[in-house]
């Protein structure tokens, strides 16, 4: 019975590990395969960018060196359990004693040694090259500062404050405009991770980080909070809206401008400023100053609501004011408790703020 | 071996009002007792983490699944990895040790009995602790329930302004009592080590599973301590108006986060140390030959806990440290890989030329060898700074740290329950449910585990309630649910068998095994006091020895 039961294990051993490789391949090519379109996928091996395409190329030097580590121990490790089983013969009898070798040793502890010494010159290379980095005249500033559970952006050579949807500019080989983040905390530690633009850095309170990107394709990229920041942490989302040179400037231009005052909505405007709305919410030109939430002085230049937990449409809004636990349960967002017609007054004048 | 010098209670006594019998397991100061106790307390703990598991994983069987709340989810996944870490795999292996040293060292129990006891109640302690947070976690204030800080407990998430209420005290002062109850384990496997070996066993002769017990003792008392002082000071900031990381009053964030692996990275080892030397012993009996390169195998241990007491900085590569730091803590990871490596090759140095038996203790090791080889190669891939920036704080990392603790410790601990479960009850477990065991599991950790790694890659961090709708994650996070039940049911069969083998298991005898160490030469279970008359030994292998008296191995050492 035991021999060919043990091969059929092992057959069947072999079979799985194949099924797996398979699903692997399958996985992998989802990565690499990008779909061309906003909602593309934040893949690690999908860069847009110089440090998270340096990143890249260092990642497929290691996966490629411990590719090659793991085909040769795994095909020692089968052999020796397909080869060295035991066998009918073998009852009674114990095989060689054999105690070490110590040139087989020294042989399996330097080759890893010298291992080790490549992977980390490569390494030490790529760190060097992304962290030390010269930061290059006309790049552009932000800092970009983390809340529970949202993003603000300050643009300090250009005036804009924002939320939640970085813009930034395309860097063109000829004339490099990168963006250097410098990163902030309000509250507890975010972190900041857009795959295909560059690694993650975190946001931490009383620290001062910095990273920078250069995409060199436009497009939105997506990516969210990496680092646990509280109940809401997993609908902290971020994009990157990378423009052309023309469509950044025609941004600022717009969000350099004073908020629109438009005389049909008085009765939602005046609900804002006597609400406490102006406690957490800033609108320039009026009495609401609040810095606890986002700015909402251009809200409707902005695609979603609540951190990217939804789109920015008026039965969205609506609903977030309303009632914020129904699409981010736990945000620090309170529930208006606003009579309809209020509400109404209210969406209305929200939706002027272009 | 004469038998005079103590009176051998008989294996079977009987029956006895259960009083007596809780009584006696209560204010029991016997290692095997202690090291049985250790081992339930974290069987049971391991199948609370579980259904923690389990609800993580039905919350994100899709996307925006509302099965739990944010709050709840948090909490889950904060006692889930606080559990699993501190009250299933640390007891389970401080019961394996307690049990196992002192009958391999020819020691008829601990150096200090009644520390031994002190230890496993304050352990129990910290767990029942933890888990009353359920119901006491409300207290004064209305704000809490379970800790939902993660098992880290970052600051400032644990400061009084974002974790009101006494939730996250649990937490601290949980782990503050258990690690007492660690540090003092650990001193008692120290001085029975060193001191209470039988005549002839030098330090050269030791088993090599009573020699890295002896250096994670070492771990243990060097990494809980900075955790429990970083406790004391999270205490006294929150109630003394301390401003260690409060980073309000201008306390630091990163000094936790420092604090924290300094403890958190040796932690691991502490956890997988008793893990190889569970290998170094089921591997040479299964292929019937002695341990390859054992002094080197002690050495790689040696250098691993140093090493590894340098590399606590590779879990934060994100927080901005400066590109010397970045590139120290590189190197100094990726040189652990090289004693590792060494280990690995000298395991499969042991099988070379063997006639190896697949019991299922010698599968779940053969199990542990593969996966401890990808945990370890994509260990490396993270100890790569700027890869790392990519693949931290993602399901990467999920991945692969679950590799290393169910694929490599979970693995090798069910190879030791297989081995060591006859010498501990005197029944053999089912080999056939064993097998069954070993082949669901196998499947269940795969098809969760291995596709962690794509999701981390595609961008899917960690510690996530729900996620939004995107292609790949969706089909990735359903495979992952559907392997953590298959796991779920291994599970069901693994305690099926224990309670079933325990009552119906063919006798195991004294040597079930053919094995060479010397817990195999006393009666399963083991009499009180272990050994009539104190063995004296010759070699690594004593058993070998009295077997091939021809060819006895201490003409070889």
């Amino acid at each position: 019975m035991g021999r060919s039961d043990q091969i059929r294990k092992l057959v069947s051993k072999a079979a799985g590990i194949v099924v797996l490789l398979a699903g692997g391949l399958l996985a992998a090519s989802l990565c690499f395969g990008a779909p061309d379109n906003p909602s593309r996928l934040p893949s690690i091996f999908d860069p847009r960018s110089t440090p998270s395409k340096s990143i890249d190329h260092l990642s497929y030097f290691v996966l490629s060196i411990t590719g090659l580590i793991f085909v040769v121990v795994f095909a020692l490790l089968i052999y020796v359990v397909m080869k060295y089983r035991k066998r009918p013969g073998d009852e009674g009898r114990e095989p060689a004693q054999v105690y070490g070798s110590t040139q087989i040793e020294l042989a399996w502890t330097v080759i890893p040694i010298l291992i080790v010494l490549v992977l980390f010159l490569a390494t030490a290379r790529v760190i060097h090259s992304i962290q030390d980095a010269p930061k290059p005249e006309g790049a552009l500033e932000v800092v970009a500062i983390g809340h529970q559970f949202w993003w603000e952006f300050r643009y300090p050579q250009l005036g804009v404050v924002t939320a939640n949807e970085l813009h930034i500019p395309v860097s063109e080989a000829a004339h490099a405009t990168p963006t250097f983040l410098t990163l902030l905390s309000a509250d507890t530690d975010h972190s900041f991770w857009v795959p295909q633009l560059a690694g993650k850095t975190d946001l931490i309170p009383n620290r001062v980080n910095h990273m920078w990107m250069d995409p060199y394709e436009t497009g939105i990229f997506l990516g969210q909070c990496a680092q646990y920041c509280g109940t809401q942490h997993a609908k902290m989302l971020l994009r990157v809206y990378v423009d052309s040179p023309e469509e950044f400037a025609t941004w600022v231009r717009r969000q350099n401008q004073p908020a629109v005052l438009d005389a049909n909505v008085t009765a939602g405007r005046r609900v804002f400023e006597t609400t406490a709305c102006i406690n957490c919410h800033a609108i320039e030109g009026t009495v609401a100053d609040g810095r606890f939430g986002p700015d909402l002085t251009h809200l409707m230049s902005r695609q979603t609501i609540a951190s990217g937990a939804a789109e920015n449409t008026k039965a969205n809004l609506r609903l977030w004011i309303q009632k914020p636990d129904a699409i981010k349960p736990g945000s620090l967002m309170p529930a208006m408790q606003l009579k309809n017609a209020d509400l109404d007054a209210l969406v209305d004048y929200l939706q002027t703020l272009r | 071996m004469s038998s005079d010098a103590i009176a051998i209670p008989s294996a079977r006594t009987e029956a006895r009002p259960w009083v007596e019998v809780v009584h006696e397991w209560v204010t029991t100061v016997d290692h095997k007792r202690l090291g049985i106790l250790y081992i339930v307390y974290a069987l049971a703990f391991l199948v609370v983490g579980g259904i923690e598991a389990t609800i993580i994983r039905i919350q994100l069987i899709r996307p925006h699944n509302d099965f739990v709340s944010p709050q709840v989810f948090n909490r889950m996944f904060t006692m889930h990895g606080t559990t699993m870490i501190f009250f299933v795999a640390m007891p389970v292996l401080f019961g394996f040790a307690n049990y196992l040293v002192p009958l391999m060292i020819g020691a008829r129990d601990m150096a200090f009995p009644r520390l031994n006891a002190f230890s496993f109640w304050l352990t129990a302690l910290g767990g029942l602790l933890l888990y009353f947070s359920f119901l006491g976690g409300n207290g004064l204030y209305g704000a809490g329930n379970a800790p939902d800080v993660g098992w880290w407990a970052y600051a400032p998430l644990t400061a009084k302004t974002f974790s009101p209420g006494p939730s996250s005290d649990y937490w601290t002062i949980a782990l503050l009592v258990s690690g007492f109850g660690s540090i003092g384990t650990a001193i008692n496997l120290v001085a029975t080590i060193l001191c209470l070996r039988c005549p002839g066993m030098t330090l050269n002769r030791m088993p090599l599973l009573a020699w890295l017990n002896l250096v994670m003792s070492g771990m243990v008392l060097i990494a809980i301590t900075p955790l429990s002082a970083a406790q004391i000071m999270l205490l006294i900031d929150r109630y003394l108006g301390g401003h260690f990381f409060d980073t309000q009053a201008g306390g630091s964030a990163t000094i936790w986060m420092h604090f924290f692996w300094i403890f958190g990275h040796p932690e691991v080892y502490i956890l997988i140390i008793p893990c190889f030397a569970f290998m170094s012993e089921i591997i040479p009996v299964f292929s019937r030959k002695p341990i390859f390169g054992y002094p080197v195998m002690v050495g790689a241990t040696v250098c691993i806990a140093f090493v590894s007491l340098s590399v606590w900085a590779h879990h934060i590569f994100t927080i901005g440290m400066n590109s010397y730091a970045n590139s120290f803590f590189a190197i100094t990871t990726m040189a652990v890989g090289v004693p590792t490596g060494i280990k690995i090759f000298n395991w499969i140095g042991t099988m070379w030329g063997g006639s190896i038996q697949f019991k299922t203790a010698m599968l779940f090791s053969v199990g542990f060898l593969f996966q401890f080889l990808i945990a370890g190669l994509t260990g490396i891939m993270m100890a790569s700074a700027p890869f790392d920036w990519q693949l931290s704080l993602s399901y990467f990392v999920v991945a692969h740290f679950h590799y290393v603790i169910v694929g490599g410790i979970l693995f090798a601990l069910f190879g030791a329950f297989y081995y060591w479960y006859p010498k501990m009850t005197g029944r053999m477990l089912s080999e056939r449910l064993g097998k069954l065991h070993f082949w669901l599991f196998f499947l269940g950790f795969h098809a969760t585990f291995d596709v962690m790694h794509f999701a981390g890659i595609l961008g899917m961090p960690r510690r996530i309630y729900t996620y939004e709708p995107r292609p790949g994650w969706e089909t990735l996070n359903l495979i992952v649910t559907i392997g953590a039940f298959i796991q779920g049911v291994a599970i069901l069969v693994f305690v099926t068998n224990l309670v079933y083998s325990y009552f119906k298991g063919p006798k195991a005898g004294n040597d079930p095994w053919d094995a060479w160490t010397l817990e195999w030469s006393v009666s399963s279970p083991p009499p009180a006091y272990n050994f009539a008359s104190i063995p004296v030994v010759a070699s690594r292998r004593p058993l070998w020895d009295l077997k091939h008296p021809e060819d006895p191995d201490s003409r070889y050492e």
